[in-house]
Order: structure tokens, then sequence, then C-alpha cells
């Protein structure tokens, strides 16, 4: 195994909060080509109940990206980023991300394993809002590949 | 737009098909949107240094493209409260005009007394599937 287990249990709080902002949204939003306007008309999201525009499901990775960063690249950690590839994720959401959130990530690391050759990180990304509400948990299994024989 | 019925939904149900054409510039501007700029995803050298046959998409594009799916269908995308994928296969984009082409499917495989249903996704690129154990959890009215 390349990785050390010794960071399974380590959490890691986000450096400041994050701003959810309108023209983010509309800029993710068409980045993969949705034109729903619940991403980009404050009326139209009002008519759906909310309070502002709101965030696809997957913009929460944005967030977790960020949380990720200072433990992906900790030189005790020995992770590879060029033979890093995502394994699997998941999104569980509590309520729609929204423009004026003002949120909080910590990153939690919850598993090293080794299977075939490979090292699996699974990490959790815990997203609160600024009253400490659970907004959003994405989890992410990370994959980095053998060096090559 | 508004939030799809429970009552008109049945298990079994297929949602429709989305296709959805990836380019190299489409790779560029999830890239920048999403703060991933893992330049395997836009640098031939990078991806042919990591082993890959060509650069290849986002997995996260790809997640967010099957997601649309069930966005559209849901008509509230707060509805989706739940998705997972796994990334099986890489999503080769190579450098011309035709890019990568993705088709997404999906069928509504669970509904539950509480009006939530269970969306399975299938994603498929040059013939072979992508993405497995894709669902998504919709909350319907």
């Amino acid at each position: 195994m390349v990785l050390d287990p010794a960071f399974v249990g380590r959490c890691y709080p986000g450096a400041g909060t994050y701003q959810v902002g309108r023209e983010k949204i509309r800029e993710f939003a068409d980045a993969i080509g949705d034109g729903n306007p619940a991403y980009r008309n404050p009326q139209a999201a009002q008519a759906l109940g909310y309070a502002d525009v709101i965030a696809p499901p997957t913009f929460a990775i944005i967030l977790a990206l960020r949380a990720q960063e200072k433990l992906i690249h900790d030189p005790q950690l020995g992770l590879d980023y060029s033979r890093l590839v995502h394994g699997s994720q998941s999104f569980t959401h509590h309520r729609p991300i929204t423009a004026g959130d003002e949120l909080a990530a910590t990153l939690h690391v919850e598993s090293i394993r080794a299977m075939a050759g490979n090292d699996m990180l699974t990490v959790r990304c815990e997203i609160t809002d600024c009253a400490g509400a659970p907004v959003t948990t994405a989890r992410s299994m990370l994959v980095i590949r053998a060096a090559d024989a | 737009m508004s939030r799809r019925r429970c009552a008109e939904v049945a298990e079994g149900d297929e949602l429709p098909t989305l296709r959805v054409r990836l380019t190299r510039a489409d790779l560029v501007r999830y890239a920048g949107a999403s703060g991933d700029f893992n330049p395997i995803h836009w640098s031939d050298r990078a991806a042919r240094d990591a082993g890959l046959p060509d650069v290849i998409a986002h997995g996260m594009l790809t997640m967010a493209l099957a997601t649309r799916l069930v966005t559209t269908w849901a008509g509230d995308p707060g509805a989706v409260v739940d998705c997972a994928v796994r990334f099986t296969r890489p999503v080769v984009v190579p450098d011309d005009t035709g890019g990568a082409l993705i088709e997404f499917s999906g069928k509504v495989t669970k509904r539950r007394d509480d009006r939530t249903v269970v969306v399975a996704i299938t994603a498929r690129a040059a013939g072979q599937t992508v993405l497995s154990q894709a669902t998504a959890t919709v909350e319907l009215h």
C-alpha cells in the first residue's frame, strides 16, 4: 500500500466559507449544458418554493474538491496525483444548495484500502450552512492506480 | 415547470433518453466551472503519461449529465435528494469536431409509499457502459 493508513479518521475543517452566487450556479449549469430555469431565473426557482436559484445536484463537487485539496497534496499521505482516478461518487442533499448560501465544508477520511494493487481512498465531505445545519453529504472514492510494473 | 407527481409514476417507467456530444471545449469549460484542473482532462501529454489512450472526460461531468436526465424528468431539480455512481470506464474525448457521444437512459426501479422513487441510470459511450450502480432518489409530490 502506497498511502499511509494512519490518515483514516482524520478530519480537515475547510479554510473559510464558500459564498454561493447566482452567476457561479449559472456557469456550472452552462458547463453541464442544462438550461433548467431553476438554475437561472430567481422567479422560476421561487415558483418551486425556493428562496433563490438552486444549484444542480452535482454542484457540491466544487466544495468537495476544495475540501480535499489539503489532504491530496499532503506529502505525508504519499498520493501520486498523476495516478489518481475517480472511482465513485455520491451526494445526499438535505436541501438544495441555494444562491446566497454561505457554506462550510469539513472533510473526513473514511477509509484507505488496497485492492488489486491499487489504493482506494474514501473521503466524506460534510457541507453545512452558517448555522451548522447539514446541507449536503458528498462521498468520494478515489483510486490511486498502481505504478506500472 | 413543477415537480412531477408520484401518482403519475410507476415502477418500470422509462425516462426520455438523453444524448450528449462532448468535445474538448466542453471539458475545458467544465474544468473551469468545477475547479477540477487535472490535466488528463485537457492535455494529450498528461493523458499519455498517465497511461490513458487519450484525454478523458471528467467523471463528474458524466455524473452531472446522468443527473440532468433525472432533474429534467423530475421537473424540479431540488427533488433529487440522493445520487450515486461508480465510474467503470473512462469516456475518451478525441481532439476532433465529433468528440464523444454519451447516451443516458433511466428507469424507475422503486416507488415507495413516502412518494420517493429510485431511478437507475445507464450511460453508454462508444458501445460500452461508462457508469455502474448509477442511481438517483427523487422526492416527488
